[in-house]
């Protein structure tokens, strides 16, 4: 009865199902197919190299010190780190004078204790990263309606992760000159509306954000590096990895430990294993005579030959 | 319950004794997975994924109850509760990472098991209680992961929590009100947020539970054995322990040495970038995909586009929840005598189908909802239901099998008569006793 039921069941959700197929195709064959603009124009990130990549890979705290410079002076003018406190900057090498002065040179809000209204002060070390606009409706006013986003965790929020940030940076392009890998010309209604700018690493190819950095030398590197575009793109891109994943090298540190201890119990169970069915085997097969049926025709052996037990 | 040459407890100490007598515990353990429980002794390794997701469930809960003195449970703060439990609490990182990843591992390990089920016929007579129970096991599961994965309050938390729950406004007529019932609201909000971290948290309590009914079940008639032939004498099984704790151990380090790869070197791997942007009702993500482990449902939920009678909307979530529903009427839609797929060859081309079957909704259902996917998942939406509600119903009846072993001795110890020869023949007694 169930199987009459089911068989049932099951012609009535085939038969709805290769409807919906047969419809689909219908649909799909007499289409016409032509990839849209973001298809054609958008290009997956390139493939960047970073210290912290892989599972041995560690922060380059120079690098993560120039990616802060980049931050402080380009990005921290309309992007907050919510999640990130000026004392987390001592992880990347900095001492507590030189993060109580990044901290009091950065106005963060506050209520002024005499009057209860809203003010700013100097930043504490406690104090997060703040944003620079009173409130997300000042942020959109500012720019064309996009609010720049918190960059605490943007390495993590964005497919690609480091590498679609520094691609994104440096891929700003001409949508008048731009031509794709096939050489086409970017189609006129893809063009940026105002305000707006053309960058194929970003998925719909237009983005609020102006490109940030323009030229070398926007920032002066303290250790000396060259600040050629490139150069301050990765180094942002490898700070915003560490404000997303902070714990990532005791991460890496904590994991090779952990993997190396359960190959060893991996091993050493394996052989525990092999050693108890050994002599499972063994034991198996003397067990014969300790089954509780041989017992019995052991026990009545004994009493028949008169043997007390 | 169990097998009449079972071994009995016998108290190695005073205390265990004194303990014993009055609450006969380590006897209940000791029966249940110690020496007192005589198993098969031709299990492979497909039977280590039951214990594997014992332990899973383990980790989700020790690992859970921490993450929740840390948690807040606020549609304002839950993100941001998230992110302090990643960057200030103590190895908080390693906790949620675990937590998360944890979760997928016990899809992994309950996905192998159902299917080792589905392969040995485990779902049959005398076991249908444990298969049904196993079921009820796999719905809560998903129903805890669902909850779980809206917590953190990101993007695909958000959408996905609205998306899910609209499926049940496809219902006509209460649909609707269920949703708002469900929600707490008309969109995911404080109200839905309070709700399933409260029952995120009471579900895998009640999973436990189900799990003891889960093995007791399993333990009144033995466990089943690659060969599905019934044991027939004590020279077909072993105890429990020393010898299949011997094996789980292996198996459960080989497990852990995966998940910690997992949790250490790739631990958003299987996450969805948009779950760490906060989240936002008022801007829809491009995508939205559930949790990998509901791909192939969410392929099936999908493949349904257009309206046959019923809106096509309908058909999709009828067809979602029956796919899980069938599975607790396989004991009756495949009543072949013969259980293990090893002697049922035409059974076997059809099982690994649907494996593959299985696989393409499940890649399906992680892409976007345009052609070709819908096709494929269409294709394949038609197999996985053929499969269990028109193939094996008329299979079991027509298909020619393979003979079976006459016990599970012989065919463990290929017909080597001396070692196979029943216990008390001259072969067996002259071993001496060396355990």
């Amino acid at each position: 009865m169930v199987r009459i039921f089911g068989i049932l069941a099951g012609l009535g959700f085939v038969f709805v199902a290769f409807w919906s197929l047969l419809w689909g195709t219908i649909e799909y064959l007499g289409a016409e197919h032509h990839e849209s603009a973001e298809h054609r124009f958008h290009v997956s990130p390139r493939n960047y190299s970073f210290a912290s990549d892989g599972p041995f890979g560690r922060f380059d705290q120079r690098q993560l010190q120039r990616g802060f410079q980049v931050y402080s002076q380009v990005c921290s003018g309309c992007h907050s780190l919510n999640y990130v406190a000026f004392r987390n900057l001592a992880e990347i090498g900095y001492n507590e004078a030189e993060i109580r002065k990044i901290a009091s040179n950065v106005q963060v809000p506050d209520v002024n204790p005499q009057t209860g209204e809203p003010n700013t002060r100097p930043g504490l070390p406690a104090d997060r990263f703040p944003s620079p606009y009173a409130n997300e409706t000042a942020a959109r006013v500012s720019n064309h309606n996009a609010a720049p986003p918190d960059l605490s965790l943007i390495v993590k929020a964005r497919h690609g992760g480091a590498d679609y940030i520094a691609s994104l940076l440096t891929g700003y392009r001409n949508p008048a000159t731009y031509r794709n890998g096939e050489g086409e010309a970017l189609p006129a209604e893809n063009r940026p509306a105002e305000g707006l700018h053309f960058n194929p690493y970003f998925p719909n190819l237009n983005l609020a954000m102006p490109p940030p950095l323009t030229s070398e030398g926007q920032v002066t590197y303290a250790d000396g590096t060259r600040p050629t575009v490139d150069q301050m793109a990765q180094d942002v891109a490898a700070f915003l990895t560490w404000t997303a994943e902070p714990n990532l090298q005791s991460r890496h540190r904590a994991g090779l430990a952990v993997v190396l201890f359960l190959l060893a119990a991996t091993v050493l169970s394996w052989f525990a294993y092999k050693n108890v069915w050994a002599t499972a085997k063994r034991a198996v097969r003397a067990t014969g005579p300790l089954d509780p049926a041989n017992m019995a025709k052991s026990d009545a052996a004994k009493r028949d030959a008169g043997i007390a037990g | 319950m169990g097998f009449p040459w079972a071994q009995q407890y016998e108290p190695k100490s005073g205390f265990m004794r004194w303990i014993d007598q009055r609450l006969p515990l380590p006897r209940l353990v000791y029966g249940a997975v110690g020496g007192g429980y005589p198993v098969p002794r031709n299990l492979n390794h497909f039977w280590n994924f039951g214990v594997l997701a014992g332990v899973a469930l383990g980790i989700q809960i020790v690992t859970g109850i921490v993450l929740a003195m840390h948690y807040n449970a606020n549609a304002d703060t839950a993100f941001s509760s998230v992110e302090h439990i990643m960057r200030n609490v103590n190895q908080g990182w390693f906790l949620r990472y675990l937590h998360a990843n944890g979760a997928s591992f016990f899809f992994i390990v309950t996905y192998i098991h159902i299917f080792r089920g589905l392969y040995y016929g485990s779902y049959k007579a005398p076991r249908e209680m444990v298969w049904l129970l196993g079921l009820v096991i796999f719905l809560l599961m998903m129903a805890t992961a669902f909850m779980g994965y809206v917590l953190p309050w990101g993007q695909m938390s958000f959408w996905g929590a609205k998306v899910i729950t609209g499926l049940f406004g496809a219902i006509p007529l209460v649909g609707e009100a269920l949703q708002t019932w469900l929600l707490g609201s008309f969109a995911p909000d404080q109200s839905t947020l309070t709700r399933f971290f409260s029952l995120h948290y009471l579900l895998p309590f009640v999973i436990a539970g189900v799990i003891i009914l889960h093995i007791w079940a399993l333990h009144i008639p033995g466990s089943s054995n690659p060969t599905g032939v019934d044991v027939k004498g004590p020279q077909d099984t072993v105890p429990f322990h020393p010898y299949y704790t011997a094996k789980d151990g292996f198996a459960l380090a080989l497990f852990m040495l995966a998940l910690a790869a997992v949790v250490f070197f790739a631990p958003n791997y299987l996450g969805h970038a948009d779950n760490y942007i906060p989240a936002n009702p008022l801007a829809t993500p491009a995508e939205i995909v559930p949790e990998w482990y509901f791909w192939p449902f969410y392929a099936i939920l999908r493949s349904f586009t257009e309206d046959f009678i019923l809106p096509a909307k309908l058909w999709g979530v009828i067809a979602m929840f029956g796919s899980i529903v069938l599975l607790f009427f396989m004991s009756w839609l495949d009543p072949s005598p013969v259980r293990s797929g090893n002697y049922r060859p035409t059974f076997r081309l059809f099982f690994w189908i649907l494996v593959v079957d299985v696989i393409v909704l499940g890649y399906c259902g992680g892409k976007p909802a345009e052609q070709p996917y819908v096709m494929i998942s269409q294709i394949a939406t038609i197999y996985y239901f053929a499969h269990f509600l028109i193939i094996l119903p008329i299979l079991s009846k027509v298909e020619r099998t393979l003979p079976l072993p006459n016990s599970i001795s012989e065919s463990v110890l290929h017909g080597e008569a001396a070692e196979a020869a029943p216990y008390g023949t001259p072969a067996a007694a002259t071993q001496t006793t060396t355990a």
